[in-house]
């Protein structure tokens, strides 16, 4: 693919790391489009704030960890991370345990984003 | 304007994939183009061929397939996501040692990379689902 026809993707992530397939594939989206070279955020938003949790064990329920993804990210240059500052609020996650990249946004900001990527599949 | 479609909803729950095919025909209708239909996660099961739905109600794959050769559009089905799922052309089929291909011949199974191609192909990417 030429850089000519970069289009820029803001991966939006709403489902919580267990509980759903979507929650891998949106990650799984993103890295694709970071292996092609494509300028691409991501936006944690609601319970798939949940997914940035650092101490995360899977291997008791069979499926593989999400949190050793979100860690592999920075080998593909997919640095572009946002996150809604509410949920994270909401959670009552601790901000020094999430990714150092991580952009935290209110309401506006968000909506701001939103205005900045030519397209948005929101999972 | 050139579209491309995400479909991310089962066939088999909710509205979501037979609205994804109604959008479809509304931007053929409109002389727009479709540049690509991919179908991810639950999604892929709208191409699965062995699927019978009851008598009244719609036979979500054939609609599909219908569509697609009629318009000669692309129906992708992302590999890690059908694999998952059974779906499976002859070629996967045999590489994995199972039975039968339960893919409907009008769609075809690839990559991520089939998406991405897709959304800096497009002016619009529309995701159904999720």
């Amino acid at each position: 693919m030429s850089t000519i026809n970069k289009k820029s993707l803001l991966v939006v992530v709403r489902h919580s790391p267990y509980g759903s397939s979507l929650a891998r594939t949106s990650l799984e989206v993103a890295l694709s489009s970071a292996t092609f070279d494509q300028d691409v955020g991501l936006l944690f938003i609601g319970d798939g704030v949940l997914q940035l949790l650092p101490e995360q064990d899977s291997s008791t329920i069979g499926v593989r960890n999400i949190a050793r993804l979100i860690a592999s990210f920075p080998l593909y240059d997919l640095e572009t991370l946002f996150a809604d500052k509410a949920a994270l609020a909401q959670y009552g996650l601790d901000l020094q345990e999430l990714p150092e990249k991580l952009q935290l946004l209110d309401d506006d900001a968000m909506a701001n984003l939103f205005k900045c990527y030519d397209h948005i599949l929101s999972f | 304007m050139i579209y491309s479609l995400l479909v991310l909803s089962s066939p088999c729950s909710g509205q979501g994939s037979v609205t994804a095919l109604r959008f479809a025909q509304a931007v053929i209708e409109r002389d727009h183009q479709i540049q690509r239909i991919f179908f991810l996660d639950e999604g892929t099961l709208a191409g699965a061929s062995s699927m019978v739905s009851p008598q009244d109600e719609n036979d979500t794959v054939q609609l599909w397939a219908n569509f697609a050769i009629k318009h000669k559009v692309e129906l992708i089905l992302c590999v890690s996501s059908a694999l998952k799922r059974g779906l499976l052309d002859s070629g996967e089929a045999e590489r994995y040692e199972k039975t039968a291909a339960t893919v409907h011949p009008a769609f075809e199974i690839s990559g991520l990379g089939q998406l991405i191609d897709a959304s800096v192909a497009s002016d619009r990417l529309i995701t159904f689902g999720g």
